[in-house]
Parts: C-alpha cells; structure tokens; sequence
C-alpha cells in the first residue's frame, strides 16, 4: 500500500473517533508545547546573555592590578597602580594570540557642554581599546595615532551622555569641559545598551589616555604612565588559556616578581564568565527539556494504549484485510502509520500551543522568546518517533493476528 | 487440468485438550468453471478445509496446488499474494469497512495488489456494475441492505479476477428471499465462468450446485455431481 493511502486512511481511522483521538493526542500536545515554549523562552534567554556578551567583546580577558600593602594594611584588589603603558605594550608584542590589548584608566568626572552638565564615567583609553570592546562610532571619528601620543584634549561621547548634554543637537565640534578642561567632540559612540549587570554602558565619556591621566583622573597614574587596567582581546577562543598562561609569566618578569611572590596583578577570563552564564541557561534548558520528555512519554504510553484498544477493536477488519491480500508488513505499517500520525498531529497541535504559550509570555512577562525552527523540527520528529516507538507493539500484535481467528472474532 | 488439486491434505490442531485431526486425508480435485458446494455439519471439517483452500492455513501434511502454486510451500506474504490475486472471499458477515463507501471497499484488494488510484477506481465503479450496484458506489455499508451489503462483498471478492471465488455461508445472515437474489447472482457469475467454491450447511443453498461434497468427521463422505460442468466454461477453458 502506497504511503499516502496509508496515511489518508489512517486520518480517516483517526477522524472516526475524533473525541478519542484528540484525548489519546493530549500527552503529545501538551508535551510537545512545554518542549517548544521552554525551549522558546530558554533560547530567547541564553540570546539575551550572548548579546550581553557580544556587548562586552568576545574572547576577552582582563588584566588589573593586584593588591597592595600599605603600612602593614593589605588594600583591596586593584589598589595598586602597578601596571603601564609598557606592560600592554608588552603583551600586544609577545603572547601569542592577542590582537589588541589595551590599557585605560577610569574615574568619574562631571561633564559640562553650555548651560547643561552630566555626570558620568570618564575612560582615558588608547586605540586597542576600539577592537577590544568591538566597539565604534556612529558619528564622527575616532582619536588618531597622533592624539592619542600627544594626549590632546579630545572626547567621544557615549549617546547617553551626548543626548543629556546636547539633546538633539550635532555635538561633533562642540566643546565640552571636564574639570575645566575644555575638550574638543570628535565622535559620539554607537550604541551598545545594557551590560550583562544592568549598566548603561552609554553613560560614558572617552579620552585619549595621557589626556586622562594628566587632566582629569588624578591618582597617581600620572607618574610613570601606570594604568588602571588592561583589555586583552584574543584571536580565538582557544587562545585565551594559553594566553593568560604566558601574560602571567610575562607580567612576573616585567615586574621582577620571583619565587613564591604574590602576583601583583591579576588576570581574568571574561569569556569564560560569559560562558557560565550561558551554561546556567543550558542547564535550566536541559531541565525543562527532561520535564518535556517526561510527559512525551506519558503521551506515547496513552498512544500505546489506545491502539491496542483499536488493534481489538478492529480484529475482524485485520482479518478481512488479511483475507484480500494484505500481508502482515502491510497490515504492521497500517497500524504504525495510524499511531505516528496521531502522533505527529498531537505535535503540530503542540508546537501551535507551545508557540503561543512562548508568545504570551513574551508579551506578558517581557521575557525574549524564540520560536526555533530546529525546536519545531526536533518536536516533530520526536513525535513521530514517540508514534513509532509506542506503536510499534500494537502494531505487531494486529500484523501477528491469525486471519481466520481474525475473522471469525466478533 | 484442475484448479484445486488437493492430496492427502490433514489439518490437525493441537489444542490444550490434545490433538484434533479436523481434517484427515481428502484428496479432490474441482476444476475450472464448476460449482461446488461444500456441507456438513458443524465440526465436519468444511470450515477447515475452507480455510486451507482459501489459503488462510497451511496443512499439516498433503499437498495442495491452486492454479499451478504448491501451496504448502509458500510463506505468509506468498500466501497474501495468492489471496489476493486467485481468491476472493464473501462471507457471511460480509465483513466490509464501516467507515469506507462500497467503492472503496471494492477497491481495497487492489489496493493490496498495487493498481494506481484510477485503475482501482474504473475496475471497483466496473465490479460494482457486475453485481448490479452501481449506483449505490458512494453509500456506506449502514446505508445498505443485507443484499446490497452482500453484493458489494461479491463485487470486492471478484475484482481482481481471481480463478477462485470462495463463499463461507454467504447467505446465513439473509432472509429467504435475498438469499434466492444471492444464489442467482453466483449462478450468473458461475454461467460467466467463474469457478466458485460455497461451504453451507442449508440444503436448500447446496442444491443451485453443480457439484456437492460432503464433509464429516474431517473426511470427504459424499462427492456427487447434480449438474454437468458448463460446456461453455469448458470451451472456454479449451480456448484458453
């Protein structure tokens, strides 16, 4: 029998007993929605954090200074200004890897443009810093090689900071001043949104890093051209292990640190904060897909059931259909057909569900929400799996039935 | 040449109670074109003989060749195909589709048989036609009389053209008159040169044969021809 017959006749087998139908197609539904809307909301999660992520700049690490002891007190982590110019320097030259590793200082700093001021943070950043944080402007342009030796007096504004400042205004060319210095604008900076901790990462202003450390950020960073940390940007992925490995060796030596000596720094591996993030989200994930699994099991084991009614139920037809031609493969795939496509339906009913369960919630809640297509593929094809497998038995039983017992059952 | 060659043909069961030999050495031929009635009483051994020729059971032991085919040696998809191209069946139930109008259950053994959509079609509407229902194609079983529901049976048992047309009391469910319709519509098919086989315990049934075998105790008691075998079908069978 041609696959096609056999599946029109098992809708009809199914639409005559539409109310069983749709209560054996139950478990399936409400399986294979949970499956789509959790896998929906989970995804449209885990996008969430790779945008923050991506926000932040892959594959990135981070050098800060370590702790320091003054007088006997041990200071907190980054209290030391231990680290320079010439150690970024250092590492954008010799670890293996690194495409751009660049070193900035940062305070906080009250920004004035005509009648109106922010406040805001102020990074003293040099050129790497635009590969590290994959991040550009949208107007204007950014400092030259040039500026950026000389520390001349120039800003990019964050849009944060240029919307409070200038509003609707071109602020390319204005003057803004930052404890009364006035710095020239030469850029505004795309947008990059909320940090993976809620920040405004466009609250923000960018200045060359001498001009930062010489005119607003006071400390001490400007003796010796020490900064406050270091964005080290890597290649690959699988660099960045390898990479922290030979900075720590680098940096010990560049910082005559021997022996048993405490790090004067530290190095951290952004990704891979990035990536447990992500991996709580799989997890969670996973969770939900194992409670999905659970009732498509139930669902398969009601499909079983219900087939092993029809399967006696329809006795004297198998013995009919025996009787005119049709062999037991033909009478198993008859019976096996009927279940995946009461399955399968169950399915696309579910993804219908499941879809508009992951929407509301999306609208409600405000949660992302990501119908897959590889969701809905895998929810299919898992239906009908689920349909072959549970009726896999009761089909063997109707294509293992004696025709003349068949035919003379009532 | 005959179509049913039966020898020493034995069908024992064993069941939890022992062994029960229903059918014990019948060896018959019944050729090409006749009307053979099978009787007995219940237990004789004609439903049982019945099935083995039906090739729904193989023998325990004996031979049995139908239109040239040694049964006994084939497996069950051997036996479906020789169903299904030498064999319909009418029963007395006649055990057609509820859900399925009288076309497509007059198409259901070429469906087994592999015709395409429009073949079946043409052949079931053709069928139909033969047994005087043609305008009844696209009504339901429920929607039918017993006779109605008796004559699509015999369309669905005759369209693949078997060499065998095999009735189980097809009109034990009937009342006297429409089972009188029935018989007359096997004598026509059978005058058409179709060879049918009728297994019955009404006498009144057995008595439009043309030949009457008699089962007891799983063996052949009577073997008695009350009609010649039709000239014509022999011509024909001559012919071909």
């Amino acid at each position: 029998m041609r696959l096609i017959e056999a599946i029109r006749s098992a809708f009809s087998a199914i639409a005559a007993n539409a109310l069983r139908s749709l209560l054996t197609m139950l478990g399936i539904v409400i399986g294979v929605a949970a499956v789509i809307a959790m896998v929906a909301i989970g995804s449209g999660a885990r996008n969430l954090v790779d945008q923050q992520i991506r926000s932040l700049g892959a594959n990135l690490a981070i050098v800060t200074p370590g702790n320091v002891t003054q007088g006997g007190a041990r200071l907190g982590a980054g209290a030391a200004s231990s680290l320079t110019d010439d150690d970024a320097h250092a590492i954008r030259r010799e670890v293996d890897g690194v495409v751009a590793a660049a070193p900035f200082v940062q305070g906080g700093a009250q920004v004035v443009a005509g009648g109106s001021n922010w406040a805001t943070r102020i990074y003293g950043i040099d050129r790497d810093w635009f590969s590290a944080r994959e991040w550009d402007v949208a107007t204007g342009r950014t400092f030259d090689p040039e500026e950026v030796r000389r520390g001349d007096i120039v800003i990019l504004l964050g849009q944060t900071v240029a919307r409070n400042l200038f509003g609707e205004d071109d602020p390319i060319d204005q003057i803004v001043r930052v404890r009364n210095v006035p710095f020239r604008v030469i850029g505004v900076m795309a947008s990059k949104g909320q940090s993976a901790f809620g920040q405004d990462q466009d609250d923000v202003v960018f200045v060359p890093l001498d001009a930062g450390r010489r005119r607003v950020i006071g400390r001490n960073y400007a003796k010796d051209g020490s900064v406050g940390s270091i964005f080290v940007k890597f290649a690959d992925e699988s660099d960045i292990e390898p990479g922290i490995a030979s900075m720590t060796e680098l940096l010990r030596q560049r910082h005559r640190i021997t022996g048993e000596q405490e790090d004067d720094f530290s190095i951290r591996n952004l990704t891979e904060i990035a990536n447990t993030a992500s991996a709580s989200a799989n997890t969670l994930s996973m969770l939900l897909a194992a409670v999905a699994a659970v009732s498509l099991l139930v669902g398969g084991i009601g499909i079983m059931n219900i087939m092993l009614v029809s399967v006696t139920e329809r006795t004297r037809e198998i013995g009919l259909r025996l009787a005119v031609g049709a062999r037991p493969r033909d009478i198993l795939s008859q019976f096996l057909i009927e279940a995946t496509t009461l399955s399968t339906i169950g399915g696309a009913l579910g993804i219908g569900l499941g879809a508009g369960a992951a929407y509301l919630v999306a609208q409600l809640a405000g949660w992302p929400s990501l119908v897959s297509t590889n969701a809905i593929i895998v929810a299919v094809g898992f239906s009908a799996l689920v349909g072959i497998f549970f009726g896999f038995y009761p089909a063997q039983r109707a294509a293992r039935l004696d025709p003349i017992e068949a035919l003379r059952r009532e | 040449m005959a179509l049913i060659e039966t020898r020493d043909l034995r069908r024992v069961y064993d069941l939890d109670a022992g062994r029960v030999v229903a059918l014990d050495s019948v060896s018959l031929d019944i050729d090409k074109g006749d009307f053979v009635a099978v009787m007995g009483p219940s237990g004789s051994g004609k439903s049982t003989f019945m099935n083995l020729v039906g090739c729904l059971d193989k023998p325990t032991t004996g031979h049995y060749r139908l239109a040239d085919t040694a049964v006994e040696r084939l497996d069950a998809d051997g036996l479906a195909r020789l169903r299904n191209r030498e064999i319909g069946f009418v029963f007395q139930q006649f055990n057609l589709l509820p859900r399925v109008d009288a076309l497509g259950n007059v198409e259901l053994p070429m469906v087994y048989a592999g015709f395409d959509r429009r073949t079946r079609r043409e052949r079931a509407l053709h069928a139909l036609g033969r047994v005087g229902l043609a305008e009844r194609a696209h009504h339901r079983p429920m929607q039918l009389s017993g006779g109605q529901q008796q004559r699509v049976a015999i369309a669905r048992a005759l369209v693949n053209g078997p060499s065998l047309l095999l009735a189980d009391e097809p009109t034990g469910a009937l009342d006297s008159r429409t089972a009188n319709e029935i018989m007359a519509l096997f004598q026509e098919l059978n005058r058409e040169g179709v060879t049918i086989v009728l297994v019955t315990h009404d006498a009144e049934v057995g008595r439009h044969a043309h030949r009457l075998i008699r089962f007891r105790d799983g063996r052949v008691t009577e073997d008695h021809r009350q009609v010649p075998v039709d000239a014509r079908a022999l011509a024909r069978e001559a012919a071909e």
